[in-house]
């Protein structure tokens, strides 16, 4: 083989973002190549960035579907900005540039919206700015690079993708438009070639992908490849990009995936109802950014997991709970609309004291509000969203592969303490992938479901707890436990129905107590302490929960300020009052108007504490919150 | 077994003269008589008068919240087949706040056995109209009578493919048994309709069937394989006449050794007739006007269909769910976790 002396940058971390039309492929392109990122070793964090419709129009900026990844070492978040675009037509083009501002008249490329830097590479197909494509983006020139303001430091890469894959496919006997569908894996096969990725891999990938469609593997095997061999054309104008591969591996020993949040969470209630020796139930209605949870499950019969689609949201959630009265691992999965609708039926599970996890990937409310976009803003509506004095568990979830945890830890929990659990993810971690080390089932916690003694035969009832204040978990089918559970208020003695005043208020201490006594079995929070050795920065501390952590330990690191990420939000580690009153400044960032701010100061009133809010429907920009601590 | 082992030791709260406390006797001794152990049965019930009953039987109950019952009773019964499932509502917990899920179970054919306590009004929230209350009607929440049009269950259960459907009176014991016992037997969802007296808030509502005397002839006992006949002499038959010019079949009373007399067949897939039987003497309980100047229509003369009107066969919804994770998994490379993680896309460090 002939030897190629190559050039190369070599970096520790990048930022790619591929964008195009919402029918280009882009998510698909994004996620292969991450995949491969991740395969060849390296941490990825993703952000698929689609807009609510299906199918906009083509080529109108309301129709620019976007996926941007973050590759190398250190990776906390998919990137404030990227380094290199992939720009599929004007429309796309414009979006990058702009960002929010697309749509503003006479707007410019602008350091604090444009969605890459002044020093990116942006590649874009030169077919897709015709005087037809432009008009539909809404440019009022010919010449788009010059009336975006483009920067000259930006290196424009044109590429004319379109015709290049109809010639890659000439003898294939597809028609046009079928044709037109593999630009994509063109793009695809341009980024391998920039990043010196093995085309071995990414033809296993695409095999892969499409092994339900066997016809479509040689045409884009075909498209990638020739994509790939026209990097070659490209390397005197632009250097291929290495990736420092010093330490870049992860600690731990193991084997290596990357996840999207949402499988992440599936395998998680998968694993735990295996470890637990009950069988998984699903009780679930569709609804954006959550159903890929019920797909992957519906999808595994094999592990003999029960997914019912049910009638609507409050069936969902009712039909968890017939299964966790019968003694099964019952979960629900929703969004924010559907978390209102269930608030109910929660209530119900909170009252009959059954296990049951409710899993609310957030998205941009109120209504229907945001559906594609992520928030933080569920959180009072789960943990207050109830009628009466209405105590459960609250988890966030804080990295798409972590989902698999907190997945786990919500079904631990709730089996162990005959409660509902409500896990918080959001359409950032949902959509997002990580690197995931695959765990091995005898590695997992144990789980202990709160199992019924054998002396309660014959004479058992609902209202019977153990030393934690814990009740039994028996159910039909139990020859001599037979009982009537219910909604209504029980005697705290028998288990019957009781409106007896006294009774009243002890059964609302207990349930409430049986939730703060889950502090005892919960981690310690803990704190990322910055390699700063002294100064101003060593009194603040950054605090976040959820979906926000990667966001923060970049800021923090920035800052070399220390930083907490809450994963128990309800109850709360028992070490968080120590934690916070070690600061003066302690300063609670998160994508909504302060709700974990307000909740830790009726918690702690007498720790003073600061908040910096976004609420856009996106993630925080690193950039933003430094600024944000700077000036205060 | 015996009608006492399913008693439990709650005092039943039903106000006295309801007839409820019927219905649920009838409870008692159709469990012994099917025989099932309680430990395997689960009651599950909503909100309502009639979701009481739980608590008044010794096997597993949950009362649980408005309208749910029947979404809960399908999460006991698809993720458990083995065990037998009831669901205890009203018309109000069952046909308003809690429609959906009563539609989707019987279009689903999930196997539960549903007692659906019609007494056309509110009663524990004490006295506004149903779904089933009569046009007309004067309630609490309707002092100026109500414009609504009410359902007809039958015509709702028929129309979402039912399967099984029952119609009984709470003074009519034996019927009431038969009924229950027969929605055991069937594999499906099986919808019994049990009309019964509320004495507070609607007293007399199907006084007109009832009554002993006017029973015979106003209602007419159906038994598969059997011919339609009733009243007091046991003189009249049912048989289907087709107007030549519309082409509407329709039930017609003629005597009972009329040849034409049909022979019930539960069993017939077409609900065309079922639902004819179903609707017989249901026009009176449409419009409050219709009740009181008994307006002499073509089918007042027809008698209130009681017993199994319908029973047809076809797949379960809890056994085609098990059965399809049964088939997945016979054929699956991957059944436990540690399996389904080799299957990733991975690399080993």
């Amino acid at each position: 083989m002939q030897q190629i002396y190559k050039i190369y940058y070599i970096v520790k971390n990048i930022v790619v973002r591929f964008c195009g039309d919402s029918g280009d492929g882009m998510q698909l392109t994004g996620s292969l190549f991450s995949s491969l990122s991740a395969i060849l070793g390296h941490e990825i964090s993703t952000l698929p960035d689609f807009p609510a419709e299906i199918r906009a129009p083509q080529g109108t900026l309301g129709g620019v579907s976007g996926f941007q990844v973050e590759l190398g070492q250190d990776v906390f978040t998919p990137g404030d900005k990227a380094d290199v675009i992939v720009a599929m037509n004007a429309a796309a083009l414009k979006v990058c540039t702009l960002g929010s501002h697309f749509n503003h008249p006479q707007a410019h490329y602008d350091d604090q919206f444009s969605l890459y830097h002044r020093h990116a590479i942006v590649i874009v197909d030169t077919d897709s700015l015709t005087d037809k494509d432009l008009e539909k983006a809404q440019y009022h020139t010919q010449n788009p690079f010059e009336e975006l303001g483009i920067p000259e430091s930006v290196q424009i890469v044109p590429v004319a993708l379109t015709t290049l894959t109809k010639e890659a496919l000439k003898d294939s006997g597809m028609d046009n438009k079928s044709m037109l569908k593999s630009r994509n894996m063109f793009a695809l096969g341009l980024i391998c070639w920039l990043f010196d990725e093995p085309m071995d891999k990414a033809i296993h990938l695409l095999e892969d992908k499409f092994k339900k469609k066997p016809a479509l593997v040689a045409p884009n095997t075909k498209v990638l490849v020739d994509g790939y061999n026209y990097g070659q054309n490209l390397a005197l104008s632009i250097h291929q990009i290495h990736l420092d591969s010093n330490d870049q591996l992860p600690k731990t020993n193991g084997r290596y995936t990357s996840i999207a949040g949402n499988k992440a969470t599936a395998w998680g209630l998968i694993a735990a109802a295996e470890k637990a020796g009950k069988h998984l139930f699903l009780g679930s209605y569709p609804i954006t950014p959550a159903t890929d949870i019920l797909h992957e499950l519906a999808a595994r019969k094999d592990m003999n997991v029960m997914a019912i689609q049910a009638e609507d949201e409050i069936a969902g959630i009712c039909t968890a709970i017939g299964a966790a009265f019968a003694g099964d691992l019952a979960c629900t999965t929703t969004s924010g609309p559907g978390l209102s609708l269930k608030s109910e039926a929660i209530g119900l599970a909170v009252m009959a004291e059954l296990p049951l996890v409710v899993v609310d990937v957030q998205r941009g409310g109120p209504s229907t509000g945001l559906p594609t976009k992520t928030e933080q803003t569920d959180l009072m509506q789960a943990l207050y969203g109830r009628n009466g004095e209405c105590p459960a568990v609250v988890l966030a979830a804080s990295t798409s592969a972590n989902c698999f945890d907190f997945a786990y830890e919500a079904c631990r929990l709730a089996m162990e303490n005959m409660t509902p659990v409500i896990l918080l993810t959001d359409t950032y971690l949902a959509n997002g992938t990580a690197l995931w080390r695959i765990p091995k089932m005898a590695e997992l916690p144990e789980i202990h479901p709160q199992s019924v003694p054998e002396e309660l035969k014959g004479h058992f009832n609902p209202a019977l707890r153990d030393e934690r204040g814990v009740r039994y978990w028996a159910f039909p089918g139990m020859e001599g436990y037979e009982h009537r559970n219910i909604g209504l208020e029980r005697d705290a003695e028998r288990g019957t129905i009781s409106t007896n005043p006294e009774n009243h208020e002890v059964m609302v201490r207990a349930r409430q107590h049986k939730i703060e006594q889950i502090a005892n079995s919960i981690p310690e929070l803990k704190v990322v302490k910055s390699k700063v050795e002294s100064g101003k920065s060593k009194d603040v501390l950054l605090v976040g929960w959820g979906s926000t952590e990667g966001h923060l330990k970049a800021a923090a690191q920035e800052l070399g300020c220390d930083q907490a990420q809450f994963n128990y939000i309800c109850p709360l580690p028992k070490n968080t009052h120590e934690v916070l009153s070690g600061y003066k400044r302690v300063i609670v960032c998160e994508l909504n108007t302060g709700q974990f701010a307000a909740y830790l100061r009726s918690q702690m009133p007498d720790i003073e504490i600061e908040q910096y809010n976004e609420i856009q429907g996106q993630p925080f920009a690193v950039e933003r919150i430094v600024n944000f601590v700077k000036s205060e | 077994m015996e009608a006492s082992q399913f008693k439990s030791d709650q005092y039943v709260r039903f106000c006295p003269g309801c007839g409820d406390h019927a219905i649920c006797m009838a409870l008692q001794k159709a469990m012994a008589q099917i025989g099932i152990p309680t430990h395997q049965v689960a009651v599950v019930s909503g909100i309502g008068c009639s979701s009481r009953m739980p608590h008044y039987l010794n096997t597993y109950g949950f009362n649980t919240i408005h309208g749910r019952g029947g979404a809960i009773a399908t999460g006991v019964k698809t993720s458990h087949p083995e065990l037998t499932v009831w669901q205890m509502s009203g018309d109000g917990d069952c046909l308003a706040i809690g429609g959906n899920h009563f539609i989707h179970e019987i279009r689903r054919n999930v196997d539960l056995n549903v007692c659906m306590f019609n007494n056309r009004i509110y009663g524990l929230t004490k006295g506004q109209y149903s779904p089933t209350s009569a046009k007309g009607f004067v309630s609490k929440s309707s002092p100026f009578g109500t414009v609504e049009r009410p359902f007809v269950p039958a015509q709702l259960v028929l129309g979402a493919r039912g399967t099984f459907f029952a119609r009984t009176l709470d003074v009519d014991m034996p019927t009431t048994v038969d009924c229950l016992v027969a929605a055991q037997q069937h594999k499906g969802c099986s919808i019994v309709e049990c009309l019964v007296n509320c004495v507070i808030f609607n007293n007399g509502t199907h006084a007109w069937i009832a009554d002993r005397e006017e029973r015979a002839e106003h209602s007419i006992v159906l038994k598969h394989g059997e011919k339609m006949i009733f009243g007091k002499n046991r003189d009249k038959g049912l048989t289907v006449e087709i107007d030549p010019q519309t082409f509407v079949p329709k039930m017609i009373v003629v005597p009972a050794d009329d040849p034409r007399v049909l022979v019930h067949d539960a069993t017939q897939l077409d609900p065309t007739l079922h639902r004819l039987l179903a609707l017989m003497g249901q026009d009176r309980y449409l419009e409050v006007e219709s009740q009181k100047s008994k307006v002499e229509s073509e089918n007042d003369d027809l008698p209130v269909a009681l017993g199994v009107i319908r029973n047809v066969e076809a797949e379960t919804y809890d056994h085609a769910v098990s059965r399809q994770i049964a088939e997945v998994r016979d054929r699956a490379k991957a059944h436990c976790f540690d399996e389904l993680t080799e299957t990733l896309e991975s690399w080993t460090l």
